[in-house]
């Protein structure tokens, strides 16, 4: 009978591994700040056409570069007007959908290709390891903003330009990390006990290894969402990422560029709101490995 | 030690070599570099003057094979937008990438390491609590966002410093911040991670119980052993740094190699942009390379990996 209400097997079992994971991560700090602005930023981008108080893409010559309404500006346009006359919140809001989707589905295709190569490279080990940590070698030799600039000038910048070779270029981490952690598990002797009883491979690799490394690879994903943020809004600021009219941030901040003597807020807004998106994804990250991993902590 | 360095050199020859092939090749997935070169105004004769007059027509790997040649010669073609041979224009405009590459490791090393010494030594109080802060800010920094406040408040509001160029030491100020702030919190996070260790081992231990002096213990035993791995970190940032300055060069209008990169591609220069790829690459292999040779000399227990 170990009823949990009973109070003396209670005390006897403990919190539960899960219940113990819980209260760490209702405790932590970064991590919670971080879950919060991530998970309000992502229903802004969901929400944007209910939220966003103009069109993004409207022009209005009458309104150009009206300020925000905490520089004399009215409720007509919060956050102002750019220099087509565009209003600035709604073009944020709309930008948090780019930047976002931009952040998951290249984190997820560099997370792909990057576990692939990792998990076979530390399960395989001899000459597939061997081909892997040469391709991470090469891989971590091409300077990324130049390589992508290029890419994107050559293929011409679209969203999907852009997700494809941002997920193509940064699976580096990701198969660094799932290599050394494969290589670890695979030690495990309930790996070798898989291997005795005859399961085939693919269910070893699917069943046994897969479910160990999984922290791992979340706190990756994240700490990637993050990087590739940051990279497309940094060649679109080049003029070689998102083109217009697309509300990118990093595209704002470059537009906004010319104006900055005069109106520094076409530069300040935007570029406040990615930093904020982009160190709210890092404490997540930061914070999910804190958790997760709790004796690795320093 | 030696048979090492033989094996590391190997390793890095090898992946020059294979990045050179990428680099090169990366610049025909337009398919057609002629039509690319000469705009979509051009007529079907101009684009096949194009292509005979570059060598467009011959199969690429003749045309790779070619370029590797004249590369390894120090030959990398002509620049087709300013007409001059590229590895001259490259040679030129790299003084300026050098220097803000070395003053901004120089910089995030001068802040980084006395930050996380210092958070290492008194874990959880307030100094510890900036560093943590100075990282988790610097790696969510968008540099080229930092570096227009920059210019906002101190050329245009304080009128300290000059907003662009980099004609004289103050023009270099505000992009070495930037660049160096961007290198600076992996740095820190190494610096205080393995002071910490360093702090807890047995050695340590033996060293206050013999009666050494604080200072002496952080220093002499401590730090020297906690810097190892930051040295390294700090020679592989540097080739980072150098291929991440053409954001820094260009909201700075600073005329070194990242520029040169960034008016290349926008001009479809293609000798010049892919020999900027293999040479920035080079940096990186080269670093990477003097990394691991000075980690394994000043740790014999590197050598065997």
């Amino acid at each position: 009978m170990t009823d949990a209400t009973d109070p003396l097997s209670a005390e006897l079992q403990g919190p539960s591994p899960r219940q113990m994971l819980k209260s760490r991560a209702f405790s932590h700090k970064g991590l919670m700040f971080g879950v919060i602005v991530v998970g309000l930023l992502v229903l802004v981008a969901l929400l944007a056409p209910l939220l966003a108080p103009h069109d993004p893409y409207a022009q209005s010559l009458m309104k150009r570069m009206v300020p925000p309404v905490f520089m004399g500006g009215t409720w007509e346009h919060p956050l102002g007007t750019d220099h087509l006359g565009r209003d600035y919140l709604s073009r944020l809001l709309y930008g948090a959908r780019v930047s976002l989707l931009i952040g998951t589905v290249a984190a997820l295709i560099s997370g792909v290709i990057g576990t692939a190569m990792g998990v076979a490279a530390g399960y395989f080990g001899g000459k597939v390891d061997a081909v892997v940590t040469f391709l991470i070698n090469v891989r971590l030799a091409m300077p990324v903003v130049l390589v992508a600039l290029a890419v994107v000038a050559i293929l011409g910048g679209s969203l999907t330009v852009v997700i494809c070779v941002l997920g193509l270029l940064l699976w580096d981490r990701f198969a660094v990390v799932m290599r050394a952690s494969t290589l670890q598990i695979s030690r495990r002797d309930y790996v070798a006990a898989a291997q005795v009883i005859g399961a085939s491979t693919p269910r070893i690799l699917l069943t046994e290894i897969m479910p160990n490394v999984f922290n791992n690879l979340i706190v990756i994903v994240t700490l990637e969402m993050a990087h590739a943020i940051l990279l497309e809004a940094a060649l679109s600021f080049l003029g070689l990422g998102v083109q217009p009219p697309t509300p990118s941030w990093g595209l704002m901040v470059s537009e906004g560029k010319n104006m900055m003597l005069f109106e520094p807020w076409l530069v300040l807004i935007p570029g406040a709101v990615l930093f904020v998106l982009v160190l709210a994804i890092n404490l997540m990250g930061d914070g999910l490995r804190d958790v997760t991993a709790p004796e690795g902590r320093s | 030690m030696l048979a090492f360095i033989l094996k590391r050199l190997g390793l890095a020859l090898l992946v020059a070599f294979t990045v050179s092939f990428i680099s090169f090749s990366l610049l025909f997935l337009s398919g057609d570099p002629a039509a690319a070169l000469a705009g979509e105004t051009a007529s079907g004769e101009d684009v096949e003057a194009l292509r005979r007059l570059y060598g467009f027509d011959r199969p690429m790997l003749v045309q790779y094979g070619e370029w590797l040649f004249a590369a390894l010669r120090g030959d990398f073609g002509e620049s087709y937008y300013f007409k001059l041979p590229v590895a001259s224009l490259i040679a030129e405009r790299l003084q300026v990438t050098m220097t803000l590459g070395v003053c901004g490791i120089l910089f995030a090393l001068v802040t980084a390491v006395p930050l996380g010494v210092a958070a290492a030594i008194r874990p959880n109080s307030l100094i510890d609590r900036l560093a943590l802060f100075l990282s988790v800010a610097g790696q969510a920094m968008p540099s080229f966002w930092f570096g227009l406040i920059l210019i906002v408040v101190f050329a245009i509001q304080l009128g300290w410093l000059p907003p662009s160029g980099a004609e004289s030491w103050r023009h270099f100020i505000m992009p070495t911040i930037v660049l160096g702030y961007y290198a600076m919190p992996a740095i820190m996070r190494l610096t205080r991670a393995g002071m910490l260790d360093v702090l807890n081992s047995d050695y340590i231990r033996t060293a206050r119980a013999k009666g050494a002096g604080e200072t002496r213990v952080l220093f002499k035993h401590g730090l020297r052993n906690a810097i190892i791995p930051v040295v390294s970190l700090a020679a592989v940032q540097m080739g980072f740094m150098l291929g991440g300055s053409i954001v820094v060069e260009s909201v700075f209008a600073l005329h070194g190699a990242g520029y040169l990169a960034w008016e290349s591609i926008a001009r479809n220069d293609l000798p010049t942009v892919q020999a900027l790829i293999l040479v920035f690459s080079m940096f990186y292999i080269v670093f990477t390379f003097l990394a691991d040779v000075m980690n394994a000399w000043l740790d014999p227990r590197m050598r065997s990996a």
